[in-house]
C-alpha cells in the first residue's frame, strides 16, 4: 500500500471537495439548521418549560385547527385527481393527434402552471364572487350560482392551475413509449381501447403518480388561493401557520411550528408512498421509435381537437380576465367598467419600488442559482457516491418543505443572534435560492447525464486542467439545459408568494407581494393592474424561452 | 527520454473486484502494440489506468524512464482516441484539433499550419470550419486521430475507435491508422475485441482475459504458437482434441493415430491438443470420421467431420490444392503436421510443444 501513497492527492487540493463543502454550508446553513429550529420550537412552549407537546394536543383537541388538516388534505387529494381526468386525456391526445394549434395549447398550460399563486383565486372571484361580474348579470335573469368560496372553489382552481404538471409528466412518458410496444399488442390481437388500459396506462402510470405527487404538494403548499377563496371559515394549513405567526407576532412561533412539523409530515408521506408504488414498477424505456402521430381530419380533427381547446383555454382565462379588468373604471372596491388606464396610473411609486425589488432580489438569486445549479448537477451526476446521493435528498427538501413553513422556518431562526437576516433583502434572496434551485439542478442534471463524459475526459487528456476543462467544456455545453431550468427557477421566483410575504418587511415588498396585498384589501384596481403586469412579465419571459429552447421545457 | 511504456505488476480494484490482477508490459518506443481481450477483461481498465483517468491500486508505470503513477491526467502527454470519438460538440473541426495546441500555449503563428497539416495527414482538410454534428462517423474519427496526434504525443492510446463504425469502413480506418502510425512513429497503445483487427493492425499484441495477460506477441506467433487453449479458441478457429501426451513427445490420440511433436517440456498423461481447420487435412491414414457438411466459400470448402467418437471438427482445405469436394457422408481418414499444432497439459493448460 505504500505504492498508493503518491498517486493521492490531499483532499484539499480537490476543487470538488470545496465545492461539495460550500453547497454543504450552505443548505446546513438556510435548510437544516432553520428546520431543525422549528423542529425545537414545535415542543416547546412558553407556557412549560422544556420539552412539551402541548402545542400538538392543541392542535389536535380544537376544531379550529384539526379542521384546516382536513381542508387542506381534501384541497389536495380532489385537485391530484381531477388533474389526472384533465390532463392524461390532453397528454393523449397531444401525443398522438395532429391536434391543430398544437403550440398554443402546449404554452398556455405552462403559462397557467408558472402564474402568480393567487391569480386564478382573484379571477374567479371576478366573474363568480359575490360581486362578480357573470354573478351580477345572472342575479338579473334571477339564477344564483353556487358559491365559489370554500372547498369546491378552491379545487376548482387548484385543478386549473396545476392539471398542466399531469399533463407535462404524462406527455414525456408516452413519447418514450416505443412503438413497437402498441404495435405488438397489437398485433397480438388487442382493440385500441384495450390496448391503452393494458400496454399504454401501466406503462406511463408512474409518471402519472410522479405528477399527481407534485400535484398534491403543491396544492397542500398553496397559500394564496386559498387565502382568497377560503374567507372566515375555510382554512388551510399553510394559512394557519401565517395567521398563527401574525397574532403570535413577538412570541416565537411554537404553534405555528407544530403545525409546519405536521404539514411536512404529510409531504413525506405523501412521497414515500409514491417511491414505494413506483420502484415496484419502473418500466425504463427509451424509444427507439416513438410513437407515430396519427393524422385525422375534419370533423374528427375537431373533435380531438375541442377538449384540449377547453381544457388550455379555461385554464388560461384567468389571466385574460386579470389582464381586461385592469383596464376597467373601479369605484375602489368594484370595477365599473369602460376603459382607461388609472389604475396603472395609479399605481405610481409602489410600481417602481416593487417592480425594482422584484428584479433585483430574482436576478441577485438566479446569479447563485446558476452558478450552484451549474456545479451541484455536476457533482450529483458525475460524482457519484455518498455526496452525491445526498445532495440529491437534499434538493427534495425545498418540493416537501412549503413556502409558508421555510418562511416560519427563517423569522424564528434568523430573528436571533448569530445571524440576523429578518427584514432585510439578503433573507428573501436566500429563500429564492434555496426553494428554486431544484428547477435548474434537476434540468442541468438530466442534460448532463445524456452528455458523454469522454468528452471532458478528451479536453483532460489534451493537458487542460480538469477545474478549467469543467468551465470551458462541461460548463459549456451543459448551458441550454441550465437555461431552461434557470427560466423556471426565475419565473417561479418572481412569482414566488407564500414565503416571501412572511419574509417581507413592507419596504421589501415585491410585485406579486404587492399585488395580493391590494387584492386583500380589496384595491381592485391596483389589485388587476399589479396582477396584469406580473402576468404579462412571466408570459414574456416564457415565451422567449420557449422560442429560443424549441419548446423543450421540464417542469 | 525515450518512448516506451513499461507497466509492472498494475493491480486494478474495484471494491472487493479485482479487476487487474498484476500485469506487466513492456511496450518498446514508436511500438504499435495492442491489448486483445473479450468485453471485461481489463484491456480498457488498463488503458485508462496509463491515461491517468483511473485510479492505480498497485504497481509502476513508468514512461521511459519516467515514473508517471501520481502525474495528473492532464500532464501526461498523451495523445487519446476515444471510442465514441468525444469530438467536442461546440467547436468547429479546426477547433478540436487545435485545443491540444492552445493548452500547451503553442504560439499561434504555429498552431494555423500544424492544424492544417494534421487535417491533411487524415485527409479532411476540406472540413476544417465544419461543427461536428455536420460530419459522418467516419469523417469525426478522423477528427479524433488528428486531435490525438496534433500534440505530438509521447504515446498515443486508442480505445477501441473503430467499433462504431460499419465493416467496410472499420477495414479503412484501419489501414489509415496504422499507415499514420508508421509514418509519425508514434508509440501507440490499441485496445480492441476485435481479433482480426488486432491481427491486421499491430506489431504486437496481448491477448487478456479476467485481468491477466494470457499471451504476449506478434501477431505470427499468436496465431501459430498460442501459448494456452484460450488464446487458441479467441485467436482465429481452433479444434480441440482430447489426447495423451507419452514419453518423448509421442502423442497419442484416442488409440487411433500416433504423432511425435516437438517438445520443451517432459510432462506425461492427459493433454488436448489444438489444431486450426487449415491444418488438418485428409489423408489415407489417421482419425476416421465421416463428412457431415461442406460449404463452398470460393477460395476454400469448409467441412465438418464427425469423429468415429462423435465428435465434430472444422477442416479447411483450399481450392487451389484440390479438385475434389468430399459429400456429405463419405467416410475420411483426417490428419496434420505435427510441427504445426499445439498441446496443452490437460489440468494446467501450459503448453508443452515449443
Amino acid at each position: 500500500m505504500l505504492k498508493r501513497r503518491n498517486i493521492t492527492i490531499p483532499f484539499y487540493m480537490d476543487p470538488w471537495f470545496w465545492v461539495k463543502l460550500m453547497v454543504f454550508v450552505i443548505f446546513a446553513l438556510f435548510l437544516v439548521w432553520p428546520f431543525s429550529s422549528i423542529i425545537i420550537n414545535a415542543f416547546k412552549s412558553s407556557k412549560v418549560d422544556g420539552f412539551t407537546m402541548a402545542n400538538f394536543e392543541k392542535f389536535f383537541r380544537k376544531k379550529y385547527y384539526y379542521g384546516a388538516l382536513k381542508n387542506s388534505v381534501g384541497i389536495s387529494v380532489v385537485p391530484s385527481l381531477f388533474a389526472i381526468v384533465l390532463g392524461v386525456p390532453m397528454a393523449y391526445l397531444m401525443t398522438r393527434y395532429n391536434v391543430w394549434g398544437k403550440k398554443i395549447w402546449h404554452v398556455l398550460a405552462i403559462l397557467s402552471l408558472m402564474s402568480p399563486p393567487f391569480l386564478g383565486a382573484y379571477a374567479w372571484i371576478m366573474l363568480f364572487g359575490r360581486a362578480g361580474s357573470v354573478t351580477t348579470y345572472l342575479k338579473g335573469l334571477g339564477i344564483t350560482i353556487p358559491t365559489i368560496y370554500g372547498f369546491g372553489g378552491i379545487s376548482t382552481v387548484l385543478t386549473l392551475k396545476l392539471y398542466p404538471y399531469i399533463y407535462m409528466y404524462t406527455s414525456g412518458a408516452m413519447e418514450s413509449i416505443d412503438s413497437s410496444l402498441e404495435e405488438c399488442a397489437e398485433n397480438l390481437g388487442s382493440g385500441k381501447l384495450r390496448r391503452f388500459l393494458t400496454v399504454t396506462m401501466p406503462v406511463v402510470t408512474p409518471s402519472i403518480t410522479a405528477g399527481a405527487l407534485v400535484v398534491f404538494m403543491s396544492a397542500l403548499a398553496d397559500f394564496g388561493t386559498p387565502m382568497l377563496l377560503g374567507g372566515q371559515d375555510f382554512r388551510t394549513l399553510p394559512v394557519l401557520i401565517y395567521n398563527e405567526y401574525l397574532s403570535e407576532i413577538g412570541g416565537n412561533g411554537n404553534l405555528a411550528s407544530a403545525i409546519s412539523i405536521i404539514i411536512v409530515i404529510i409531504t413525506l408521506v405523501m412521497l414515500l408512498v409514491q417511491k414505494t408504488y413506483v420502484n415496484r414498477r419502473n418500466y425504463i424505456m427509451s424509444a427507439l421509435r416513438p410513437p407515430k402521430e396519427i393524422e385525422v381530419h375534419g370533423f374528427k380533427r375537431f373533435l380531438v381537437t375541442l377538449p384540449v381547446f377547453l381544457i388550455s383555454f379555461i385554464s388560461f382565462l384567468p389571466q385574460i380576465v386579470v389582464c381586461a379588468s385592469s383596464f376597467q373604471h373601479t369605484n375602489y372596491s368594484s370595477f365599473t367598467g369602460g376603459f382607461t388606464f388609472e389604475n396603472y396610473q395609479n399605481l405610481g411609486s409602489r410600481l417602481w419600488s416593487s417592480m425594482s425589488n422584484t428584479f433585483t432580489y430574482s436576478l441577485t438569486a438566479m446569479v447563485f442559482i446558476v452558478v450552484i445549479g451549474i456545479l451541484m448537477s455536476y457533482v450529483i451526476v458525475r460524482k457519484k457516491g455518498k455526496t452525491g446521493g445526498l445532495l440529491d435528498m437534499l434538493l427534495m427538501a425545498p418540493y416537501v418543505i412549503p413556502g409558508s413553513v421555510l418562511g416560519l422556518c427563517y423569522i424564528v431562526t434568523f430573528n436571533v443572534k448569530p445571524l440576523v437576516l429578518t427584514g432585510t433583502a439578503a433573507i428573501i434572496i436566500i429563500s429564492y435560492v434555496i426553494r428554486k434551485l431544484p428547477y435548474t439542478v434537476r434540468s442541468a442534471s438530466a442534460f448532463l447525464m445524456q452528455m458523454d463524459p469522454s468528452v471532458e475526459e478528451a479536453s483532460i487528456n489534451l493537458g487542460v486542467t480538469p477545474m478549467k476543462t469543467f468551465w470551458k467544456v462541461t460548463a459549456r455545453l451543459m448551458l441550454p439545459g441550465v437555461f431552461s431550468g434557470a427560466i423556471l427557477s426565475w419565473v417561479t421566483c418572481i412569482n414566488e408568494l407564500s414565503c416571501s410575504i412572511m419574509l417581507s418587511s413592507g419596504k421589501n415588498n415585491t410585485l406579486t407581494i404587492e399585488a395580493y396585498t391590494n387584492i386583500v384589501r380589496n384595491s381592485v384596481g391596483s389589485g388587476a393592474a399589479l396582477s396584469a403586469i406580473l402576468t404579462v412579465t412571466s408570459a414574456l419571459i416564457l415565451i422567449i424561452c420557449l422560442k429560443i429552447s424549441k419548446g423543450k421545457i421540464r417542469v | 527520454m525515450s518512448n516506451a511504456v513499461i507497466i509492472k505488476d498494475a493491480v486494478k480494484k474495484y471494491g472487493d473486484f479485482i479487476a487487474l490482477k498484476g500485469v506487466s508490459l513492456d511496450i518498446k518506443e514508436g511500438e504499435f502494440f495492442t491489448l486483445l481481450g473479450p468485453s471485461g477483461c481489463g484491456k480498457t481498465t488498463l488503458l485508462r489506468m496509463i491515461a491517468g483517468f483511473n485510479s492505480i491500486e498497485g504497481g509502476e508505470f513508468y514512461f521511459g524512464d519516467r515514473l508517471i503513477n501520481a502525474v495528473p491526467a492532464h500532464k501526461r502527454d498523451i495523445g487519446m482516441v476515444f471510442q465514441n470519438y468525444a469530438i467536442f460538440p461546440h467547436l468547429t473541426v479546426e477547433e478540436n484539433v487545435a485545443y491540444g495546441l492552445k493548452a500547451r500555449k503553442v504560439p499561434k503563428a504555429q498552431i494555423e499550419p500544424r492544424v492544417k497539416e494534421a487535417l491533411e495527414l487524415v485527409q479532411i482538410a476540406h472540413l476544417a470550419k465544419r461543427k461536428p454534428n455536420e460530419l459522418s462517423g467516419g469523417q469525426q474519427q478522423r477528427v479524433a486521430l488528428a486531435r490525438a496526434f496534433v500534440i505530438e504525443p509521447s504515446v498515443l492510446l486508442m480505445d477501441e475507435p473503430l467499433s462504431n463504425l460499419d465493416a467496410k469502413l472499420r477495414v479503412q480506418m484501419r489501414t489509415v491508422i496504422k499507415k499514420l502510425q508508421r509514418k509519425l512513429g508514434i508509440t501507440t497503445i490499441y485496445v480492441t475485441h476485435d481479433q482480426e483487427e488486432a491481427l491486421a493492425i499491430s506489431d504486437r499484441i496481448a491477448v487478456m482475459k479476467d485481468g491477466v495477460i494470457m499471451q504476449c506477441g506478434t501477431p505470427t506467433e499468436i496465431y501459430a504458437k498460442p501459448q494456452n487453449p484460450f488464446v487458441a479458441g479467441f485467436i482465429g478457429v481452433s479444434n480441440f482434441l482430447d489426447c495423451t501426451m507419452e514419453q518423448d513427445g509421442l502423442v497419442d490420440i484416442k488409440g487411433e493415430l500416433k504423432v511425435k511433436v516437438p517438445v520443451k517440456s517432459t510432462y506425461t498423461g492427459p493433454a488436448r491438443l489444438s489444431a486450426r481447420p487449415e491444418q488438418l487435412f485428409f489423408a489415407e491414414a489417421g482419425m476416421p470420421g465421416e463428412v457431415q457438411f461442406s460449404t463452398f466459400l470460393g477460395d476454400f470448402i469448409e467441412y465438418e467431420v464427425k469423429l468415429d467418437d462423435g465428435q465434430n471438427l472444422i477442416v479447411n482445405e483450399y481450392t487451389k490444392d484440390t479438385t475434389e469436394v468430399h459429400e456429405a457422408g463419405e467416410k475420411v481418414f483426417l490428419n496434420f503436421d505435427p510441427q504445426r499444432i499445439s498441446v496443452y497439459e490437460a489440468e494446467s493448460e501450459e503448453v508443452i510443444t515449443c
